[in-house]
């Protein structure tokens, strides 16, 4: 320790009086002015979107009513707008993705939590979050030069051919063998989704505590029984939370069903036939709107389609939080 | 006991009072409605060492941490009564903390190094405070790490990233820092909990050969540390300050029962 | 010794139940492989050096993306620009001075909500508030509207990795006399340096494949222009518009814009992954 002597006339100058002061308050409440600025801007920008949307809308719902939502009279000529056919199409739609997202997504979850061994995790994991990131134009394209011709080919006329003649859901499947179409639009949305659920249901399962899982197997669980009898219970609404994220998702996807969908404007119920949401309308039609009205009819369209989008993820962000919570 | 005492070098300082450097008057602490601090009252002796001792969650901690009003952080936090610094009120609105936080450093439990070179830990926060040319700010650096024990280790490697060095040389860094500033005060949290013996022992080193130019306040939970080194040791037991004494009073002679029973081992 | 048949009954389901598991992870990976696949090859097929050095070609005709993939880059570029201050700045805010007050809770809680809402619903959103006044299409509506969907994507990793420094390091800068800005600006930054550029690549993986805040804002151009204010070509709307078209060389083209889209976001999520922090929770 001899190192640490102290130079001659160090101890002099040691406590001498500092010179200049720095202005810290101030510097600190600009720092604090310029982020929370930043901060608000995020509120604005959420509020700024509905209010921009909802005043691009009026005059549709002006002149419309509730005739907008009721109607399914889409005329560009005739300037009558109604939008029951995208908004029966985004949720026919999305109700297709869920079903064939949420029982797969689940799969996977449970594979990821109690079947896969433990190298294998990691990269399935990161594969489906990678999945996640390919941008859904890739989905929409596949969808049209890849598997509408497979659906159209192999699978609706197999479709129609076995369940045309059932009683009460036939006629859902009554139509042309083309391709294009909701159902086709739904399974892909429904593939879209999957990385989606799956990676936030993962995260969800393994936010389960170890010692709750261990204390199952202790007693002899079988790992069906852990996942069925400790984590789904433990993460029920954590679960629903995911589930409606995907839900979120799908209700406002763009890409990867405008493609497919067909664009038209005459109502089915067959999940055959053509048809069209929101986004996809939007998407097709908006850069061709001549009309004030029909630009109008559009925005006010996604408008609708913010405020759904939002209700949805809001329970949906409401549902996880209470496991972030748990989890802290 | 006896292993506690032999441990100690013979006291070298006369018997002469030290001047009061830092005077804590009627202390007390909130944690929101709950209170920390029961009335505290006693003096730190400046250029002498003073360790704080209790069991864990007695408040020795919350007691440092007001001499230089880091609580100010928590907003549910609040400290009434004074703590004189040569005098003046620190905890009065108007005292300025940039100036107090200068004159009155401090070493965390864990090594805080920042995520900078070696060089920059130390020139960084003095950069703040003193306008220097080049040369001065090398020898400044120079001697706040020989202060710290760690020139002779670091001085090849200034521009390495400190986040490379050991544990115990990240602390000796954290204590340099400090120094760099040349603060009147340093308050010492815990510094050797999260170190190993060796590193243990250098920096309790650097605290007995440096307390002729500092004033040293040390939290530890580790008496025989504070048999030690402490010139001055204060025993605090759920929020109140139990009993304050030299080396002797405490660990041979404690006038407290309570502070007898902490000492050999009772409880804590 | 006979097994117990109730033992044997769950042992049963058990076995079934893992099963459907495996064949589900199975069945979703299936798709996302043949999607990539058919990505890959038909991608791979189109690419050559024309596609670097030709501008996009009318109906018919051969031709590149050159113009494409330069109006993407320079509005994706511009969408960093735009997005990632404010991004960072509002990500300090929760995590420094926010921290969990009613504001920044619901601050954090919009920004999730905006991490998940229709892309398409930010292009009209910067349709009405930049088109519509400048009076035309452009490359800066396109550009503001990438960062206004990069920004959450900041605000959330921002947050998070500053929230990530031990409490430590800032009372460490701030024992030493330091002013807030600059325990924050000099030392916290740095220590979390990592994650806020986790987010930021995040967010460029993300912005790079959206087309729908395209579709309206930038919209397309067939020509080279490096004219910002004017409407400007870009990757994903010129696959949308090829693949949308009946000709052959336009959904080659489509493709291989589509293979090289693909193959960048995956290369940045990999890389981001492999080199910098893994995150978690979404």
């Amino acid at each position: 320790m001899s190192t640490a002597t102290t130079k001659p006339g160090e101890e002099a100058a040691a406590h001498a009086p500092r010179a200049a002061q720095p202005a810290a308050p101030m510097g600190d409440r600009l720092f604090r002015l310029l982020t929370g600025g930043a901060a608000w801007l995020v509120l604005i920008l959420l509020l700024g979107a509905a209010g921009s949307m909802a005043w691009g809308g009026r005059e549709a719902f002006q002149t419309f009513g509730w005739g907008f939502i009721t109607s399914s009279d889409w005329d560009a000529v005739g300037q009558k707008f109604g939008a029951l056919v995208p908004i029966y199409g985004t949720i026919m739609s999305s109700v297709i993705a869920m079903l064939v997202a949420v029982p797969i997504s689940f799969g996977i979850a449970t594979f990821l939590a109690e079947v896969a061994p433990r190298w294998m995790r990691g990269p399935i994991g990161m594969a489906i979050e990678l999945l996640a990131a390919v941008p859904s134009i890739i989905y929409g394209m596949w969808g049209l030069f890849v598997f509408a011709p497979f659906m159209g080919d192999k699978v609706e006329p197999w479709l129609t051919e076995h369940f045309v003649n059932l009683p009460l859901i036939g006629f859902m499947f009554d139509g042309p063998p083309i391709g294009i179409g909701m159902l086709t639009a739904g399974i892909i949305l429904g593939i879209m989704t999957i990385p989606f659920i799956s990676s936030v249901m993962r995260d969800v399962f393994q936010a389960v505590p170890p010692a709750l899982r261990e204390s199952a197997f202790a007693l002899g669980a079988t790992p069906w029984e852990v996942v069925r009898k400790v984590t789904l219970p433990h993460t029920r609404s954590a679960v629903m939370g995911a589930i409606f994220l995907g839900l979120g998702r799908a209700l406002g996807e763009t890409m990867a069903v405008t493609f497919v969908l067909g664009n038209a404007h005459d109502f089915s119920l067959s999940l055959l036939m053509p048809g069209n949401s929101i986004a996809a309308a939007i998407a097709n039609e908006f850069t061709e709107a001549d009309t004030p009205l029909y630009h109008s009819s559009l925005i006010a369209l996604g408008f609708m389609l913010f405020v759904v989008t939002f209700i949805v993820l809001a329970v949906a962000k409401f549902m996880l939080l209470r496991i972030e919570r748990k989890g802290r | 006991m006896s292993a506690l005492i032999t441990e100690r070098p013979a006291p070298a300082q006369d018997a002469a009072p030290r001047p009061t450097k830092v005077s804590v008057r009627n202390l007390e602490f909130f944690y929101g409605k709950t209170r920390a601090l029961h009335g505290v009252n006693f003096d730190v002796p400046a250029n002498a060492i003073t360790a704080l001792i209790g069991p864990s969650g007695c408040g020795k901690s919350t007691l440092l941490r007001t001499f230089n009003r880091m609580f100010e952080l928590y907003p549910e936090q609040k400290a009434t009564g004074e703590i004189l610094l040569d005098g003046e009120n620190v905890l009065a609105s108007g005292y300025s903390l940039a100036n107090l936080r200068a004159r009155i450093g401090m070493v965390f439990q864990k090594p805080t190094p920042f995520a900078m070179s070696i060089y920059e830990n130390v020139a960084f926060p003095l950069r703040h405070y003193e306008k220097l040319s080049k040369a001065e700010m090398q020898e400044r650096v120079e001697i706040a790490l020989t202060q710290a024990a760690l020139w002779n280790e670091v001085k090849d490697k200034l521009d390495r990233s400190a986040l490379a060095l050991s544990g115990g040389q990240q602390q000796r860094l954290c204590i340099a820092r400090t120094l760099a500033v040349r603060p009147e005060v340093v308050l010492l949290d815990e510094p050797t909990s999260a170190l190993d013996p060796q590193s243990t022992a250098r920096i309790e080193e650097f605290v007995l050969e440096q307390a002729k130019n500092f004033t040293f306040v040390i939290v530890t939970h580790n008496l025989q540390q504070a048999a030690r080194i402490a010139d001055q040791t204060a025993f605090m037991l759920n929020g109140d300050l139990v009993e304050v004494g030299p080396h002797e009073q405490m660990f041979i002679h404690p006038h407290d029962s309570r502070t007898r029973d902490y000492v050999t081992g009772r409880f804590g | 010794m006979k097994t117990n048949p109730i033992v044997r009954r769950r042992q049963i389901s058990n076995a079934i139940a893992l099963v459907l598991a495996t064949v589900a992870t199975l069945f979703g990976l299936l798709w996302l492989v043949w999607i990539l696949w058919t990505t890959v090859t038909q991608g791979a097929s189109a690419i050559n050096g024309a596609l670097f050095s030709q501008m996009t070609p009318p109906p018919g005709e051969d031709g590149g993306l050159l113009n494409a993939f330069y109006g993407s880059a320079v509005m994706i570029v511009l969408g960093v620009v735009v997005g990632t201050p404010i991004g960072i700045l509002a990500g300090t805010y929760l995590s420094e001075f926010g921290k969990t007050s009613f504001l920044a809770e619901a601050i954090r809680f919009i920004n999730d909500i905006l991490l998940s809402a229709p892309s398409i619903v930010i292009g009209l959103f910067v349709y009405e508030m930049v088109v519509l006044p400048m009076g035309h299409f452009s490359g800066y509506a396109g550009g503001i509207a990438l960062g206004m969907i990069l920004l959450p994507v900041v605000v959330r990793t921002t947050d998070e990795a500053l929230r990530l420094i031990p409490n430590q390091l800032r009372e460490a800068g701030l024992a030493l006399g330091l002013p807030q800005w600059k325990v924050v600006g000099h030392i916290i930054y740095r220590s979390a340096s990592t994650g806020i550029a986790t987010g930021v690549l995040l967010g460029v993986a993300r912005i790079s494949g959206e087309t729908a805040p395209l579709l309206f804002t930038a919209l397309n151009n067939q020509y080279w222009s490096t004219d910002l204010s004017a409407p400007m070509a870009n990757v994903p709307v010129v696959i949308f518009q090829y693949a949308m078209s009946p000709y052959d060389s336009w959904h080659a083209l489509a493709w291989a814009g589509a293979l090289i889209v693909t193959a960048f976001v995956l290369a940045l999520s990999i890389a981001v992954r492999l080199f910098l922090r893994p995150r978690s929770f979404k």
